[in-house]
């Protein structure tokens, strides 16, 4: 695999291959975490190191599992580093880790995961594998990450804790503004994602369907 | 020079490859509007010519709305005049609800309408009427008090989400007014409810007059003070706090009148909704309890926002159900459900909102099951001869 292909390989899910707004995978974690940005990056770095190791591990396996077990053998892997992550989560940002909850312990089943594991990895080496899995990783971290931002600022009035809206403004404050309450409940998420594929494929038009 | 001359004069500049081409669909709507639209039927075939085209039913509907919005204007500020304890003429109570309510109408319409145009445009199709009733539905069933900005936000959302990306009027699948409403209630609730926010000026108020509270009779049966109900004739007037064209059953009536007689709203989804709402009152009944569940169940009928959603928005024939039967199934349940969640969730004191929007996303689904099994029944008539 030359250099040109690999970077193909890198780029394609932020575009034409992104994992959220194109395969529409990884849709309930996209709604569960976006609520403010901390969790949201801290959930989008975690999947991007599960899928760039179980992409690797599995890419160095794939000629000596069997085909009819590898669906378990490949959960296994997954089921390890999530693990892994899920401790050092604890370990170092334990606030964060309580606020994900179980949201980590669900990357196990992230379709995305399974997916690149199911359609790239099991066919190419692990270099490329290992590119394949941080940039479908960050892919599906970008949507969660907009998502998030918009999430965050008309919810909570803030972007990564600090206050962007001035204080101020805030009816208590003897303003107008009020945050919306809306936009804080997984149904306005979906509506955020519709409208990034919206846009997204109003700039790539090869996208939309004839 | 006349405006017709005009008018032919500058057309060619906005025809489509014009020098302002791009804005050909705004000229089609102001020519369509002041004079008739440029499209007649196609001289082949047989036509069966009626003057009622989609200006004209809207407008008729406009007309409808306005008994509730003129008794609106002056419960506005009647309402309002009573919480500061002031005994003010007619005029100036008309008055004061006439500019309370005016700014709301027109940042409606003013927000609305340029999405509309906007988004015609960027399609190129023609601005068609869709938002006219919407945009004087959307005031109607707010509180007085709420800030523009927010009706503004609302009103936005209604009409991109609810309504053009699903392909622009007479494609949506929930009715846009509603969906404005929805918005504000779970965006701002601290907006859209409570007991302080129904009666202009009250919630930054210093001097309210005694025993006045600015409670909805629903706010009232809610907490089960069936008691402090305003007595009935009051309600069915109107003269209760509330949304600014809610209030009154009588001026519904009068518009619902209108549209039955011109044959534009179905009267087979108002009556249904009235007998969905009877049954789960008489079912309320005879479950028996507590106060509220006692309470006659005809009483809910001019309570709240019941007689408004089941004579303006129930009977939206975009989002109702199209066929003959399916309008008596939409409209029973819709008024049974609005009635189910008044009595049971806690939550929610109005349930005409929720009822309406929840069988607006039914509705394609019962003229399914009728048309089903219409043809269902037709083979079975078929296969016995």
């Amino acid at each position: 695999m030359n250099s040109n292909s690999r970077l193909k390989v890198f780029t394609t899910p932020f575009n034409s291959g992104n994992p959220v707004t194109v395969l529409v995978l990884g849709i309930c974690s996209a709604l569960a975490v976006t609520v403010k940005l901390q969790p949201a990056f801290v959930m989008a770095i975690s999947v991007t190191v599960v899928t760039a190791f179980s992409n690797v591990i599995i890419s160095f396996l794939r000629n000596t599992i069997p085909n009819s077990i590898r669906i378990i053998v490949q959960l296994l892997v997954i089921a390890t580093l999530v693990i892994l992550v899920n401790e050092i989560l604890k370990a170092y940002v334990y606030d964060v880790s309580k606020q994900l909850s179980v949201y980590v312990g669900l990357i196990i089943t992230n379709c995305i995961l399974m997916g690149r594991l199911e359609a790239f990895a099991l066919g190419n080496k692990p270099i490329p594998a290992f590119i394949d899995g941080i940039a479908n990783g960050m892919g599906y971290g970008i949507i969660l990450i907009i998502v998030a931002f918009f999430r965050e600022l008309f919810g909570s009035g803030t972007v990564f804790g600090i206050q962007v809206i001035p204080e101020s403004w805030y009816v208590t404050q003897g303003g107008f503004y009020l945050n919306n309450g809306l936009i804080i409940l997984p149904p306005m998420a979906l509506i955020i994602l519709g409208c990034i594929i919206w846009i997204h494929r109003s700039i790539n038009k090869d996208l939309q369907e004839k | 020079m006349r405006l017709k001359e005009l008018i032919e004069k500058i057309k060619p500049t906005f025809s489509k490859g014009g020098k302002l081409g791009m804005f050909s669909s705004t000229f089609e709507a102001f020519e369509s509007f002041i004079f008739v639209p440029n499209t007649v039927a196609k001289t082949k075939g047989s036509h069966i010519h009626d003057s009622i085209d989609l200006k004209r039913t809207l407008s008729v509907v406009i007309i409808a709305l306005m008994p509730a919005m003129l008794f609106g204007m002056w419960n506005t500020g009647y309402q309002h005049f009573l919480s500061i304890g002031e005994e003010v003429n007619l005029v100036d109570t008309f008055f004061y609800g006439f500019l309370k309510v005016l700014p709301l109408i027109i940042v409606s319409y003013a927000v609305g309408l340029t999405i509309e145009f906007a988004s015609a445009q960027i399609r190129g199709h023609e601005v068609n009427e869709g938002y006219l009733v919407t945009g004087m539905i959307i005031p109607l069933i707010m509180p007085v008090d709420v800030p523009l900005w927010i009706l503004a936000l609302s009103v936005i959302f209604a009409v991109i989400i609810g309504k053009e990306i699903f392909g622009g009027t007479g494609m949506n699948i929930w009715n846009p007014a509603l969906l404005s409403r929805a918005f504000v209630f779970f965006a701002y609730p601290s907006k859209i409810s409570g007991d302080k926010i129904w009666v202009a000026g009250l919630e930054n108020a210093q001097n309210i007059a005694d025993g006045f509270s600015g409670a909805t009779p629903l706010s009232y049966a809610a907490a089960n003070e069936i008691d402090k109900l305003p007595d009935t004739l009051d309600m069915f007037l109107g003269i209760i706090p509330g949304c600014i064209g809610e209030t009154s059953t009588i001026a519904i009536l009068l518009g619902a009148a209108l549209l039955i007689f011109t044959g534009i709203a179905s009267w087979k989804i108002m009556l249904s909704t009235v007998a969905g709402a009877l049954f789960a009152g008489f079912l309320a009944n005879m479950l028996g309890g507590t106060p509220y569940l006692e309470m006659p169940a005809w009483q809910h009928l001019i309570m709240g926002g019941f007689a408004f959603g089941a004579v303006f928005m129930a009977t939206d024939p975009v989002t109702s159900s199209q066929t003959e039967t399916g309008k008596w199934i939409y409209g029973f349940l819709t008024g049974l459900v609005a009635i189910v969640i008044r009595l049971f969730n806690p939550g929610f004191p109005e349930g005409m909102m929720m009822a309406i929007l929840l069988m607006n996303t039914f509705a394609p689904l019962i003229d399914h099951c009728v048309v089903q099994s219409n043809v269902k029944k037709r083979l079975k008539r078929k296969s016995a001869l």
